[in-house]
């Protein structure tokens, strides 16, 4: 075996996963907690108002990192189910499971700040706007993921099930992404490209990928910390589990 | 200060957006960690009546 798969089957094993995802996470929250103090910083203080929008546009700052965050939690959610599907990995498929109210969060805080910016800006709290109505069967998608794993009784076949519609639904992660070109809608579109310059001014843009940033490490965390749980709790009767409640639940 | 608050008239709309935003974390922070002690209390209580019912029949 070549290291990557050698460190693959050994992250993947249980022990070891809970072990590293468990000294890991309060790093990653350490980092996002630093990542969003210096993104609000910089977007709230340092920045200048908008032109147009004055100092209403500062909702961008969490609006806009959460929105990549609702997509790029569905396409890991999506792409840890298909391996958990074909490859029968259990770390695969509590990785999809536990990243699935993480994401509904998320695409959550997405709608809920648009509606807030979208009132002053447009006149209106929702319209059925191609996007906006996108992003809420995402959300849709991600509460019938949860709920699906919840209603069946053994854990693995839950998860599989689950799984399942979290790979259909992946269509749907196009369709928000490229919404705004897609159809006329009242949302705008992209201003920040990985490819060719944004339409963005740099004093704005830094603190937008800072926060970008730190959400991500923030993802990782909750998920570390949530996976940690499924986990030990799909384990209970494996040796390393019980020594894990003893050392850390107290002598029974 | 308050100019600051104000955010050019638009402070309830910035500042309910930052509200939900650390909100709705602190709930993802706080949810998994309640769910662990659920996890390890009920995983203590199934141990404990494993040790008692070997203590019972030690030859089982």
């Amino acid at each position: 075996m070549n290291t990557l798969t050698l460190w693959f089957h050994k992250f993947g094993s249980p022990p070891v996963f809970h072990r590293i995802a468990g000294r890991l996470a309060p790093w990653l929250y350490a980092g996002a907690l630093l990542g969003m103090l210096i993104g609000l910083y910089g977007g709230l203080v340092l920045a200048p108002p908008d032109y147009q929008q004055s100092d209403a546009y500062r909702i961008i700052f969490i609006h806009v990192p959460c929105a990549w965050m609702s997509l790029f939690i569905y396409f890991f959610m999506a792409a840890n189910a298909f391996v958990a599907l074909v490859w029968r990995i259990k770390i695969s498929e509590i990785l999809a499971m536990a990243s699935a109210p993480i994401g509904a969060a998320f695409t959550a805080i997405t709608l809920a700040t648009g509606s807030l910016w979208g009132k002053p800006m447009w006149g209106t709290w929702w319209t059925w706007d191609a996007r906006l109505t996108s992003e809420l069967v995402l959300l849709f998608l991600y509460l019938g993921v949860i709920g699906l794993n919840h209603a069946i009784e053994d854990r693995r076949q839950a998860a599989r099930a689950a799984g399942f519609l979290a790979l259909v639904g992946v269509v749907n992660v196009p369709i928000v992404h490229f919404s705004v070109n897609w159809w006329n809608t009242l949302h705008q579109g992209s201003t920040v490209r990985l490819i060719g310059p944004s339409a963005i001014d740099a004093s704005m843009l830094w603190p937008l990928l800072v926060m970008a940033l730190a959400t991500k490490l923030w993802f990782f965390a909750s998920l570390f910390v949530r996976a940690r749980n499924d986990l030990l709790e799909l384990e209970a009767g494996k040796e390393w589990a019980r020594a894990e409640v003893l050392r850390e639940g107290g002598t029974p | 200060m308050s100019s600051f608050l104000d955010m050019g008239g638009y402070g309830f709309y910035v500042w309910a957006s930052y509200a939900v935003f650390f909100i709705l974390l602190a709930i993802d922070f706080i949810a998994p960690r309640l769910r662990r002690r659920r996890v390890l209390a009920e995983l203590r209580g199934r141990l404990r009546r494993q040790q008692r019912k070997n203590q019972e029949s030690p030859t089982a």
